[in-house]
């Protein structure tokens, strides 16, 4: 998404950026120095948008007054955002994202439950919303049940596909007339009509219009599944956008105002963070699983052979939601991360508590390795949710070649093999204040387990979102900023896929430095190991994995490929895939703090605190 | 892992006496029931709307076996027409009238759609009621034309940290004998039916369902084992929206999970109203602006002309925020539960025991320790 509106790139030289997050709203402070676009400071402060004060301006205007007595430079009038700069005085473009009060939420609707409603799924979910709902004509229930469902279900907006073009009308025409016997209400705004995008067969335009167009506020746009074997999302998104702004937002607390206060229509701030995930796939050509780690969301991204997917796990977060993610996980699979003595019952009161006093953070060293369990699992869980949708599209015929029938992966499956995934980058405040990066890569090799050979990036100080909004205007700022101040490059992990033939096997690596030095390590199936290698150095890694194990090229075969440096370097991770944490307690206490000390992530008083349970 | 910590004293409002005023409002529009400066008692029904009645499908044309766009011309009723249940609303006849086919209404009410592109015939049922009580008993203040009033009422307030199930009205009826006590199924009589319970610094799982047993409205504790709110309750509560479970009772925590004794302050206060009607609810959302659960106590009795009324001339700390010499609860390990007032506020950032820099203060604790804490680790107390 771009916005329309133009401006005069050569005259900005301060930006201010914000995101109104469901707990914080941040404040990032951007400057020209020189030729050159930076970061200069953030400043955050509590969301506003729900009662008491419900008005979103207060909390955004908390955070911008600490950038003004951090930098010294004026930034608040009476009115808004001061703009033009002048001077130690104002702003001269201001942008926003948002996913306060809950952000976008949608329910869809479509014929098919594996096709034309799984695309308008995809499709709403790429536009940053929550998708309460799935309804289609094959979902199981009954036509009273549904009608029960969208009546209980209080949507920002609905996205209905259904019927390729020139296909079913009938079956359009019915999910269409049980939507308007329900007559759901919008979230916000008691009072006005709730937006209706259409996207489905284009005969059956008339018909929809028939059924909807006085109850809603109906919007047409194209088919975004014209026939089977397509699928086009693109303009549906499009209008998703426009009509939260001009639906949802302006129903929001305090956001007429704080619209008022930037000329760039405001973001939902996952399909900002959706959009720098997606600026990284083009501008290096490969393949990306980003993640939006939240305090009540986790936002799964993938951009796999140019195909982009968000998905949402609306419940799975490390505040509002940490008890969630507890819920679905079980204790066990938490405490398998955990290598001190807890008992399930401390555990669990712990997140609890967490929960209900969701902006504490963790003080003492135990109490941070916690949380790192709870992210990990987190991600592992957003992460299957995500390989759900990030699946072949359904209904096509295919024909099967040779290579297919030794593929043992199905159409059911998803198609993202992570073998081929060259990037793995994480944001949101959990792993941006994670106090080393030793400890995000973990979490993110933990989560998500890439396979082969994976670079693992991070977001430094959480403004992914407030890049991907600001580049819809002024991208070359967005990506100055991006690549200077924003990516931290942690470094590349070396995973071989699959198990040890037998003990003692262990996976080699050459690594030739660009000063012309080499380094030889090796690292023994289920262990883990640390190679130094800087931000920025470059180096070529002939790798070869562990008998049973396979970087890429095949099962026990070697790889050599060019590789990065960052700031922890590179990571051999000999665990083999998929990880598997031994069953006795002390063995894998012994693991963990094995894998933990390989890479520097804790500090000494950790083990100490291990220390007993060791013995 | 610390366990120190055994008595805390909460950080949400606790007000022995303010004004309380509640806006009562229908989800959808309807009739507003009270007139402006009406003295109103907590179950006068404030407003009523009328909500749309359920839906009933008949898929005629599938029914029938004919084709989509002949469904009209079978129906025996048209659109807008009053149907009883089973009453035939459509009906094929072939072979000069010997055989036929019926499509009979699935429910009462009238037929709303007719549809000759899906070939469903919509019934729906009639109207429903939907009223909105006080919840508290005062003054109507305002009138909101077409979707409820402002009622407003003299007071002692009370929030919880978190709480389950809904709007309940009852006598306050102390249990616990001092803050400590563990609440169980021991305790409970059966002349506590309709009360609102007033326990220690936890509440078990078989007193939960014996209170429901016997009709007790509500329980208001310092903590919960989270084992004995999901036995309770019969699921795990994954995230911190509540106030709509299907439970006979509303329960309030003030403190938080695990054993955890009530303030001495709330404590005290809600055994000095011991007797007194109360209206709880247990609704909590923990979001930025947070939705807590609460205790109101009103006291019309007390004061007749609620504007001479006025808040308590405690400090108002939780207005000021943090400043030196502010009373504050650590509400984090490894300090969890201590007292304390705040020495200092080094503006600095500084590393903590996790490495990280984060903006810290400086406490003197009830103990006499001088500790260092994240400033997000602290609440305001009013003591």
């Amino acid at each position: 998404m771009t916005s329309k509106l133009r401006i005069n790139t050569d005259k900005i030289n301060i930006i201010l950026a914000t995101d109104c997050g469901s707990t914080t709203s941040k404040a990032r402070f951007f400057k020209k120095i020189g030729d050159e676009y930076r970061f200069v400071v953030s400043g955050e402060a509590p969301t506003t948008v729900e009662s008491p004060f419900e008005d979103v301006t207060l909390g955004v205007r908390n955070a911008v007054r600490e950038v003004e007595e951090l930098t010294g430079h004026k930034l608040l009038g009476s009115q808004g955002i001061i703009t033009p700069s002048k001077g130690n005085e104002g702003a001269d473009l201001y942008v926003t994202t948002s996913s306060a009060g809950g952000g976008l939420q949608m329910m869809v609707a479509g014929v098919v439950k594996t096709m034309t409603a799984e695309s308008a799924e995809r499709a709403a979910l790429g536009a940053g919303a929550i998708v309460m709902d799935v309804i289609a004509v094959d979902d199981g229930r009954r036509p009273y049940e549904k009608i029960e469902r969208i009546r209980y279900l209080r949507p920002d907006m609905i996205l209905m596909a259904g019927g390729t073009d020139g296909g079913t009308i009938t079956h359009v025409a019915e999910t269409a007339e049980l939507i308007e016997a329900a007559k759901p209400r919008p979230r916000l705004g008691a009072d006005f009509e709730l937006p209706i995008v259409f996207a489905g067969n284009k005969k059956a335009r008339t018909n929809i219009k028939e059924i909807l167009d006085e109850t809603f506020a109906l919007k047409i746009v194209e088919n975004l599944r014209p026939v089977l074997e397509m699928e086009n999302t693109e303009p549906a998104r499009n209008v998703i956008h426009e009509l939260f702004m001009e639906h949802v937002m302006s129903h929001a607390p305090g956001y007429d105002r704080l619209m008022k206060w930037t000329p760039i229509p405001i973001m939902p701030t996952p399909a900002g963070e959706g959009k720098m995930f997606q600026v990284i796939a083009e501008k290096y050509k490969i393949n990306v699983v980003g993640v939006g780690l939240g305090g009540a969301t986790t936002n799964v991204y993938s951009i796999y052979e140019n195909e982009f997917v968000r998905t949402v796990s609306a419940n799975l977060g490390m505040s509002y939601s940490i008890c969630n993610v507890l819920k679905e996980a079980g204790t066990q699979k938490i405490t398998r991360w955990i290598p001190f003595d807890i008992t399930e019952d401390d555990l669990r009161n712990r997140l609890y508590n967490k929960m209900i006093r969701p902006t504490t953070v963790p003080q003492s060293i135990g109490d941070l390795v916690i949380e790192h369990a709870v992210a990990r699992e987190a991600l592992r869980l957003g992460f299957a949710h995500h390989k759900l949708l990030a699946r072949p599209l359904r209904g096509v015929q295919r024909r099967r070649t040779i290579a297919d029938i030794f593929d043992q992966r199905s159409f059911e499956e998803t198609y993202i093999d992570m073998l081929k995934i060259n990037l793995v980058a994480g944001t949101g405040g959990l792993l941006s204040h994670a106090p080393r990066r030793a400890q995000s890569a973990l979490m993110l090799i933990d989560g998500f387990q890439p396979e082969g050979v994976t670079r693992l990036a991070q977001d430094s100080v959480f403004m992914m979102p407030h890049l991907g909004v600001l580049s819809t205007v002024h991208p070359e700022a967005a990506m100055e900023i991006f690549e200077k101040d924003c990516l931290i490059r942690i470094g590349v992990c070396i995973a071989p896929k699959g198990t040890a033939s037998k003990v003692g096997e262990a996976m080699e690596i050459v690594v030739h430095k660009s000063d012309n030095s080499v380094i030889e390590e090796r690292a023994e199936f289920g262990t883990m190991k640390r190679v130094q290698l800087e931000e920025g150095e470059k180096a070529k890694v002939e790798i070869t994995p562990f008998r049973g194990g396979d970087v890429g090229k095949g099962e026990g075969k070697t790889r050599t490929v060019e590789i990065e440096g960052g700031t922890v370097g590179i990571i051999l991770d000999a665990r083999g895939r998929p990880v598997i944490l031994p069953d006795d307690k002390n063995e894998r206490r012994k693991k963990l703090v094995g894998w933990f000390q390989a890479l520097d992530a804790y500090p000494e008083k950790l083990y100490e605190l291990c220390g007993g349970s060791l013995a | 892992m610390s366990s120190e910590a055994c008595c805390y004293t909460p950080g949400l409002k606790r007000k022995a006496t303010t004004v309380v005023r509640k806006t009562r409002i229908l989800p959808i529009p309807g009739e507003v029931l009270v007139r402006e400066k009406e003295e109103i008692t907590a179950d006068t029904i404030i407003a009523r709307a009328f909500i749309l009645g359920e839906v009933h499908v008949a898929n005629v044309a599938a029914l029938l076996g004919i084709e989509y766009w002949e469904t009209s011309k079978y129906l025996l009723k048209k659109k807008g027409e009053e149907v009883e249940k089973d009453e035939p609303i459509a009906m094929i006849k072939s072979l000069f009238g010997l055989l036929k086919r019926t499509t009979y209404a699935p429910a009462s009410g009238t037929i709303e759609r007719v549809s000759d592109v899906s070939g469903q015939v919509l019934i729906r049922e009639s109207k429903i009621p939907l009223d909105i009580d006080a919840y508290i008993p005062g003054k109507v203040m305002e009138i909101l034309p077409n979707e409820g009033a402002t009622i407003e009422t003299p007071a002692a307030f009370i929030q919880g940290i978190f709480g389950i199930g809904g709007e309940r009205k009852g006598k306050l009826t102390l249990v616990a004998k001092t803050p400590n006590e563990i609440l169980t199924a021991a305790q409970l009589k059966p002349e506590h039916k309709g009360k609102i319970l007033i326990g220690g610094a936890r509440v078990t799982d078989d007193a939960l369902q014996k209170a429901g047993q016997i009709g007790v409205k509500g329980i208001v504790v310092g903590g919960i084992d989270d084992h004995d709110l999901t036995t309770f309750l019969g699921y795990k509560i994954g995230v911190a929206i509540t106030g709509h479970e299907d439970i006979p009772i509303t329960l309030i925590i003030t403190e938080g999970f695990g054993e955890m004794a009530m303030s001495e302050k709330t404590f005290s206060l809600l055994k000095k109203f011991n007797g007194k009607d109360a209206s709880i609810n247990g609704a909590t959302q923990i979001r930025a602006g947070v939705l807590r659960p609460e205790i109101i106590i009103p006291m019309i009795d007390e004061v007749t002309e609620s504007s001479k009324f006025e808040d308590d001339d405690e400090k108002d700390y939780l207005q000021q925020g943090l400043l030196p010499g502010t009373p504050i609860r650590i509400i984090r390990d490894p300090f969890f539960g201590a007292l304390g007032i705040v020495s200092k506020l080094p503006v600095k950032l500084q590393t903590i025991e996790t490495e990280s820099s984060v903006r810290v203060l400086e406490a003197k604790l009830a103990d006499g320790r001088h500790v260092i804490v994240p400033r997000a680790n602290v609440e305001i107390i009013e003591e």
